[in-house]
């Protein structure tokens, strides 16, 4: 449990000027600094356990309030609960529609994950910063998870030509857990655990990959990039120039290190700071050298 | 109680004449040779100067034994690397001396890539009467020739010569952070983020890699080497500290690649004190084995911990050094600060251990007595010869009248390189551009 109480700058500040130092320290005179930019990027790793503890907080209870009133709804027209299996292939199509950037880094994520369940424990940082090496089980107890859940409030235009029979537009939510690869499903605030990750998280990446946001550019790249992650020893950052945007750099980041490679998309779609808040997928951002 | 001897102020050019610092001119490390006869300091400019201490004189005992510069040269140079097109800097990180074992002194320098050797040697003499060429030096016709004479030395102005006799380059990828010479005087290790070079002093143009920390794949790196020395006594041993606050003891006789290591030291990290920058405070900036070669000392960011080498799970002593600063981590990282790597040094008995700190504040621990006393090394606060007054740091309620509050220190002026006089209660301490030397009040 990381402790904010002394800290006056919250994570979200921490986060962005992490990534300054690691931007700034391209230029410093006698090269990337391997040990202060790991220690730059354990802050990093730290800050945005506590930001996507806060976020997922802030989802859960707006989950809650949504069920709260789905219920009140229900009750008002006297139409019990009648979620059947169409209904739940529907609920799916609903919330791939509407999860939007959330969900298209979710869904490269998962397909990352299915394709090489293994290739994705040895390079970490590729969709989860919490990935073994770093994860320390007795230091840090959350297991590192995508959530596969609109992260904007309702209502959600694109949302309502499909949720039909509900009434709401989405109390399932779908949680890949990358540490045990278990998808887990939260529906109505009951956990159900589903299947492994490998048949599941296969159709639900396939299902997202339709909604690919700003942010992640090029999936099918994803298994050279591993291989070209391994080979790009001695700079990482080398041909990464051209911008001070810091918010780039975010989105950059964000996306994993596959944005690394593919920045020259990913600069031509600025992202915000909003950006930032919606972005589901984290990694660590260590100077590779 | 310690008093002040005259402040020395590395002074020797236009800029530097004008009283403000520039960056060439702070010290990046200062080391006594094993006599204390000698004090090296290197600086960002890559520069060394040694300082001599004067021979007592029965005439002017008052001027018992200070320092004077004793020779100056430039040990390296800025360069560029073309192939990954990066500077890399002239800064001297470490300089260790050798025993002396002739007239001459030699010490190892080392910058982020190459560390060399330097002779330093005293003339005093030259030859005169050269049969080929005249006292200007001009070659004489040889037609005007007649007789030939045996040339002799005659005394001449003292002369220090500072020449470098090896040049141990291209072995390190990363950033050598420190050099330390084994006890059988014949090797070194040359240490950076992830590897450790064990060196022979003849040989330059090869490097045993005894420690690589290297993961396969980059992304996996979860730890650097932050620094490493040979055991005072013992040529096989060694140790090497990192990032994530452990220390490594190896034996160079168990493997060629002392990867595994013999003993671990590692103190479990108390989960309350948990924040944001918890790896940041824990990473070891340096370590020292103290000179009877049982105990380590280890410097983190707020604490120094004295460690027993048979007791690997916890350290035999901590001592905060100033941990008024655990709440301002977050502004101290905003600005730089909390990657400061402080140093740590032993006195000669291995009684007391000394580190530095903010606004020009060093502390000093006593091991027996467990008191401790912080000092500040600064012009306006002491005149020469007299003694350093005890500082206090007002944590919060009332200031009292000589105390300073944590909000008025100083965070540019940053005390990281000490040493001790390896015999006499002689210290050197290095506050940015200047070199402070202390010792002893004489009765």
């Amino acid at each position: 449990m990381i402790s904010t109480m002394e800290c006056s700058v919250d994570a979200q500040s921490l986060i962005s000027i992490s990534l300054m130092k690691i931007h700034n320290s391209r230029t410093q005179r006698g090269g990337i600094k391997l040990h202060k930019n790991l220690l730059v990027s354990y802050v990093l790793r730290n800050a945005r356990q506590v930001y996507i503890k806060e976020k997922y907080a802030e989802i859960y209870r707006m989950q809650q309030y949504e069920e709260v009133m789905t219920v009140c709804n229900e009750i008002q027209e006297l139409n019990p609960l009648d979620l059947d299996a169409e209904d739940a292939d529907e609920e799916e199509q609903s919330r791939a529609a509407c999860c939007g950037e959330e969900g298209s880094v979710c869904g490269a994520a998962l397909q990352r994950g299915a394709a090489q369940p293994a290739a994705l424990c040895r390079t970490g940082s590729a969709v989860s910063g919490g990935c073994c090496p770093l994860e320390d089980g007795a230091k840090d107890p959350e297991p590192s998870y995508y959530r596969s859940c609109c992260m904007e409030a309702p209502p959600a235009a694109p949302c309502d030509p499909f949720s039909a029979g509900s009434g709401a537009h989405c109390n399932k939510t779908t949680v890949l857990d990358l540490d045990t690869h278990v998808v887990t499903t939260v529906e109505n605030g009951y956990l159900h655990q589903d299947c492994c990750c490998g048949q599941g998280a296969q159709s639900a990446a396939k299902k997202r990959k339709v909604e690919f946001g700003c942010c992640v550019s090029d999936v099918d790249e994803v298994p050279d990039f591993t291989r070209k992650r391994a080979k790009r020893e001695d700079c990482a950052f080398s041909d990464y120039t051209d911008t001070s945007n810091i918010s780039n750099l975010i989105s950059i980041f964000g996306s994993g290190f596959s944005g690394l490679l593919s920045r020259q998309a990913d600069l031509e779609q600025i992202c915000s700071k909003q950006a930032l808040a919606s972005l589901g997928a984290w990694t660590r951002a260590i100077v590779a050298f | 109680m310690e008093e002040e001897s005259d402040t020395r102020k590395i002074n020797n050019s236009f800029l530097r004449d004008h009283n403000y610092a520039t960056e060439a001119d702070i010290i990046s490390t200062v080391e006594f040779n094993s006599s204390g006869e000698l004090l090296a300091t290197g600086d960002k400019g890559g520069r060394v100067v040694v300082f001599q201490r004067e021979q007592e004189s029965k005439s002017q005992p008052q001027r018992r034994g200070e320092y004077n510069v004793y020779s100056t040269f430039q040990s390296h140079e800025p360069e560029f690397d073309y192939l990954k097109s990066l500077e890399i800097e002239e800064k001297i990180n470490k300089i260790k001396w050798l025993p002396q074992q002739n007239a001459a002194y030699f010490l190892l320098s080392t910058n982020d890539k190459t560390v060399k050797l330097w002779k330093i040697s005293e003339r005093d003499k030259r030859p005169e009467g050269y049969n080929l060429k005249d006292e200007d030096g001009r070659i004489r016709d040889p037609s005007t020739i007649t007789s030939l004479r045996v040339p002799v030395l005659q005394p001449m102005d003292l002369m220090v010569e500072a020449t470098a006799r090896r040049v141990f380059s291209n072995a390190h990828t990363y950033h050598i952070n420190s050099i330390s010479v084994n006890s059988d005087l014949q090797t070194f290790i040359s240490t950076d983020d992830l590897r450790v070079n064990l060196w022979n002093l003849e040989i330059t143009d090869r490097s045993f890699n005894i420690v690589d920390i290297k993961p396969a794949n980059m992304e996996e790196l979860t730890e650097v080497i932050t620094s490493a020395e040979f055991h005072p006594q013992q040529c096989h041993t060694f140790a090497y500290s990192s990032s994530k606050g452990s220390i490594r003891l190896c034996d160079m006789r168990q493997a060629a690649l002392c990867d595994k290591h013999c003993k671990y030291f590692e103190e479990p990290e108390d989960p309350s004190t948990r924040s944001f920058f918890s790896e940041i405070i824990s990473s070891i900036s340096d370590v020292k084995f103290s000179h009877n070669g049982r105990y380590l000392m280890t410097r983190d960011y707020l604490t120094v911990k004295v460690w027993d080498l048979q007791m690997e799970n916890k350290p035999l002593e901590t001592y905060q050094v100033h941990d008024y600063l655990r709440g301002k981590l977050c502004s101290l990282y905003e600005n730089d600060c909390i990657f400061d790597k402080f140093e740590c040094v032993w006195n000669g008995s291995d009684s007391v251990i000394m580190t530095g700190s903010y606004n020009n504040f060093f502390r000093m621990f006593d091991r027996n007595t467990k008191r401790d006393v912080t000092l500040e090394a600064s012009r306006e606060n002491s005149k020469p010869r007299a003694i350093l007054k005890p500082r206090k740091v007002c944590v919060g309620g009332k200031r009292r009248k000589d105390e300073i509050s944590v909000d008025s220190l100083d965070f540019s002026k940053k005390i990281l390189h000490t040493t001790w006089h390896p015999h006499e209660n002689i210290i050197a301490v290095a506050a940015t551009n200047n070199l402070y030397i202390f010792q002893d009040k004489v009765n």
